[in-house]
């Protein structure tokens, strides 16, 4: 008796568990029971379980019968021919979906010769194991598990033609690289994925060797050249978004260039880019804080003595500008309705991306790096044949992170390259490396990819061979340009006068408690004094109660609210963080007194 | 008797290097050296205002980050687990009373330092009770009586009797009271004295599986080791005061890795050491290199007030003088209404009350203040 479980409920009792998996997965395969639906076995509980629910994920597997897989030499025939395709495979019982679960109580064999009569299912392909990113990696087999997954993710945040109709669209926050190109050692994959209309990256020449120090610790050399020739050249783009809005009382919004009068006004000089309309105009080169769409909106709180008055009529600038620290050229103003009926003001600002020290650059393989140093072409290394390379990677990358793959795909570009052909590198059934080799060595070039090389600046020769080599170069959307920032003085937040906190709000960087614990430790007592005096402040204390008194710049006097004028008072320097938590004691009826006492 | 010269070194330097410079000197350089030691000594004293706290705290903490969460096995039969790494050390400078893996290092006395009948000692150690030593236990449930067959290979390897075995059964808390053991062959006979349920009856041979009857209590493993030509016993579970009080047993030696038994057998001073030695054990193991100082600052502060007190915010941090330090570190509010209730004050003494109120802190450069010397005038 074994029991059995419908979606995790109970649903009965099974005499033979065997018969009843059997004809469970032969209806399945019939059609009778729905693709989707999984059975498994738990030997340990002898429990059946039968899942339908959703949210699993299911695998599809060629089926076996006897160690004869059910897809044919015809089916695939008749696939060519377009006569079958894959749902009449599902019908007929050939391909079947499995859960986990199922998959446990299966025996799927890697690859067709491995087939023997106990294997119950055959994969598709060895592919079929990775997701679309992962597949896309050549030489994958050639490279460690966590790495692949490093290079699978690093590959999603790739700068390339993400839609082809991005003219026509308010993205936001997007980056578009201008030469995109095919890799030269490709995967099947890039072939079904239609990589070619959605390309990422582009082909370079890598050197591996070290560059004055300037590729230490993962970063890159890149040469200016290969720069200026259209290397890694991407556009960024981000939309500034306004719209008219609807408030109680028949008020709205409005775009337009705003009035002088109006609150919160801010320069003309703010404003000299908006056209009639209160938008700019496409083309203008615009500048932090400079508005992007001029926009008044009503006052916030409509009291109804307002409404009579003339004060009421005070507008808002409401305007949107573009943000601290950004800068770029209109691209594209779009006037529409939204779904509400309201007037909606789009503009895309789009902003030229050129390489510079700070951005990341990868490989397809996890060996992302920063650039270093943009080094100018007449002082790059140079091989006997001429050949400048476009990065100079540092081989102190590769030990440690056993990337064979990415020397691998140097040796397969280089030769792909050379042959004018593309190289299949699909993960488990790529071009093996000897016959690489050994077409290299056919095209005049040492077997192991290396090359006599010269020193850009001297012009001597190097003593050790380089390995130089084609290989697909992807370029992040992390950019120094995003990320930048720096600060002397600034805003300050109102409650506690400290400084504000974040890139977007030019805040400053924090000096936390483990690094206020260094400065002690040194014993820089007064630096840190210093450091920590961005919220000091000067206030009166009474000296006869200990509260903080009051100065009466007007009058030029200090008093005390409870003891009156005729008392001492001296003023006391300390952070503004300190007198709120005075302020805070006082409300939760805590008397903090403070007591003086000369310092010296 | 020191030497004529070295007089007046006299509580410049320390004893012991008075002693060492008169040992290795010849009378006539005697002075000059002593001279020169006195400098090196002087140069090398912290200086007032050097925050040895702060530096101590980071200097374990750094190395603190590399260690790992793994705990350690001791390879053989007798397999023994070892709280390694970063929990021990913040059990023990917690001052947590119950600790994960309480452990004994028993040094032995010659001739069982070489090994001689090592087994057999260690064997005595343990704590057996009568369920390990039993083959198997009937219950008659008709004359209420409960028939321990037990194993004689095990009894004879702990070298029992049978009749002893009966013995404690007879005199053991909660069993004696309610049953007459009689020995009957291989098998220990327990009758009810009073008739009772056959609930109780059931209780009541769970209750004999838990008696102990040889060893000594809280022993629960034994692991004889052989370490540097010497055999020595680690033990899993401690009771260093029942095993100081053996004979056989090196009482200079023998150690146990709980701190607070420690306090209660060997005194307050003997907790120090053993903070700094089971510390730097972790540390050696882990094979990082922190300065051993750092450590017995630590310790010191732990044990001062004569108890231990862990650095936590019912240890340490609850002695700190500064209401506002206490407030800054967890549960600030508890600290505020108590301090208002009693209307504390706050001397400003330390570091993070003047790091609040934005004022220099009274360590390195910010310690010394001017005192004038005001001469009055005629």
């Amino acid at each position: 008796m074994t029991e059995v479980f419908l979606n995790g409920k109970f649903a009965g009792d099974v005499e033979n568990k065997d018969e009843f998996i059997e004809s469970f997965k032969s209806e399945r395969r019939q059609g009778g029971i729905h693709y989707q639906a999984n059975v498994s076995y738990d030997h340990e509980l002898d429990q059946l379980m039968i899942e339908s629910s959703r949210g699993r994920v299911l695998r599809p597997l060629i089926i076996v019968k006897e160690g004869i897989p059910l897809l044919t030499d015809k089916h695939i025939k008749q696939l060519q021919k377009n006569e079958i395709n894959w749902t009449d495979l599902v019908q007929q019982g050939i391909i079947e979906f499995l859960d986990a679960a199922e998959e446990e109580n299966s025996l799927v064999a890697f690859r067709e010769d491995e087939l023997t009569p106990e294997h119950t299912h055959l994969e598709i392909s060895p592919l079929a194991m990775f997701g679309l990113a992962t597949s896309l990696v050549p030489f994958g087999d050639y490279l460690q598990g966590a790495r692949l997954i490093i290079g699978n993710k690093n590959l999603k945040q790739s700068v390339g033609l993400y839609t082809a109709n991005f003219p026509q669209r308010m993205d936001m926050d997007v980056n578009l690289l201008h030469y995109p190109q095919m890799p030269l050692a490709q995967s099947i994959m890039h072939e079904l994925s239609n990589y070619d209309k959605h390309p990422s990256g582009q082909n370079i020449i890598v050197a591996v060797m070290t560059y004055k120090g300037y590729n230490m610790e993962d970063a890159v050399v890149i040469n200016k050249g290969s720069i200026d020739r259209g290397f890694g050249r991407a556009t960024y783009y981000r939309p500034a978004i306004s719209e008219e809005l609807r408030y109680s009382g028949g008020l709205m919004d409005q775009i337009s260039i705003p009035d002088k009068d109006v609150k919160g006004y801010k320069s003309e000089q703010d404003y000299r880019l908006l056209e009639d309309d209160g938008i700019v105009f496409p083309e203008a080169k615009v500048k932090e804080e400079d508005v992007l769409i001029g926009k008044v909106s009503p006052p916030r709180f409509l009291s109804s003595l307002d409404e009579y008055s003339l004060a009421s009529n005070i507008r808002r600038e409401s305007s949107i500008s573009l943000r601290h620290g950004e800068r770029g050229i209109i691209d594209f103003v779009a006037v529409t309705e939204n779904e509400e009926g309201n007037k909606l003001v789009q503009v895309r600002i789009r902003d030229p991306r050129i390489p510079e020290v700070g951005d990341k650059f990868v490989s397809s393989h996890g060996q992302k790096g920063v650039v270093g140093l943009i080094v100018p072409e007449s002082d790059m290394p140079y091989s006997a044949k001429g050949i400048v390379p476009d990065i100079i990677f540092s081989p102190h990358g590769i030990p440690s992170r056993m990337t064979v793959s990415h020397m691998l795909e140097l040796l397969a570009g280089k030769t792909g390259a050379l042959a004018g052909r593309y190289i299949d590198a699909t993960t488990f059934d790529n071009e093996p490396e000897e016959a690489l080799r050994a077409e290299l060595v056919s095209l005049g070039f040492k077997e192991d990819c290396t090359e006599m090389m010269y020193n850009g600046i001297t012009g001597e020769k190097y003593l050790a061979r380089i390995f130089i080599g084609n290989m697909y170069y992807l370029r992040l959307k992390h950019m120094v340009a995003n990320k930048i920032q720096s600060r002397a003085r600034g805003p300050i937040q109102l409650l506690t006068r400290q400084p504000t906190e974040g890139r977007a709000k030019e805040g400053g960087l924090r000096l936390g408690e483990m690094e206020k614990d260094t400065f002690v430790a040194h014993g820089a007592s007064l630096l840190l004094k210093e450091r920590f005096d961005s919220d000091k402040t000067i206030v009166p204390v009474c000296e006869e109660c200990g509260l903080i008194a009051i100065e009466d710049y007007v009058k030029d006097k200090k008093y005390c609210p409870v003891c009156g004028e005729k008392v001492e008072i001296n003023d006391v320097e300390i952070s503004y963080a300190f007198k709120l938590i005075l302020d805070e004691l006082k409300a939760l009826g805590v008397y903090p007194k403070l007591k003086l006492k000369a310092k010296y | 008797m020191v030497h004529q010269d070295l007089k007046e070194f006299e509580g410049k330097l320390p004893e012991l290097l008075i002693k060492q410079i008169e040992e290795i000197c010849p009378a006539s350089k005697i002075k000059k050296v002593a001279k020169m030691a006195l400098k090196e000594y002087e140069s090398s004293k912290i200086d007032p205002g050097e925050s040895v706290g702060l530096v101590a705290a980071q200097s374990i903490g750094e190395p603190g980050t590399q260690m790992t969460l793994n705990t350690f096995h001791f390879a053989g039969v007798a397999e023994m687990n070892v709280t390694m790494g970063l929990p021990r050390i913040i059990e023990i400078l917690d001052g947590r009373k119950t600790i994960k893996t309480p452990m004994m290092e028993i040094f032995l006395k010659s001739p069982y330092n070489k090994g001689k009948g090592i087994r057999e000692i260690a064997m005595k150690l343990k704590e057996t009770k009568v369920g390990e030593i039993i083959h198997e236990i009937q219950i008659n449930l008709a004359e209420l009586k409960i028939l321990c067959h037990f194993n004689m290979d095990k009894l004879a390897d702990l070298d029992l009797k049978i009749s002893k075995v009966a013995d404690s059964l007879g005199k053991a808390k909660g069993v004696a009271k309610e049953v007459k053991a009689k020995v009957e062959g291989d098998i220990i006979v327990l009758k009810m004295k009073e008739e009772g349920s056959i609930n109780e009856l059931y209780k009541l041979k769970e209750k004999i599986k838990n008696v102990p009857i040889c060893g000594i209590k809280g022993i629960k493993q034994v692991l004889p080791v052989k370490r540097k030509e010497e055999f020595l016993i680690i033990t899993a579970g401690t009771n260093l005061k029942k095993i100081l009080e053996l004979d056989f047993v090196d009482t200079t030696r023998t150690i146990s890795n709980d701190i607070y038994e420690i306090a209660a057998v060997l005194g307050i001073e003997a907790t120090r050491h053993a903070i700094i030695d089971e510390v730097f054990k972790v540390i050696e193991a882990q094979g990082l290199n922190i300065d051993i100082r750092h450590i017995m600052l630590v310790a010191d502060t732990m044990t001062v007030s004569g108890v231990i007190k862990g650095i936590t915010r019912y240890g340490v941090v609850s002695e700190k003088a500064s209401v506002l330090a206490r407030a800054s570190f967890e549960t600030p509010i508890r600290h505020i209404v108590n301090a208002a209730l009693t209307g504390e004050t706050d001397k400003l003494n330390s570091v993070v009350e003047n790091v609040m109120l934005n004022q220099a802190v009274p360590v390195g450069t910010g310690l010394p203040g001017l005192k004038v010397k005001t001469t009055k005038e005629k």
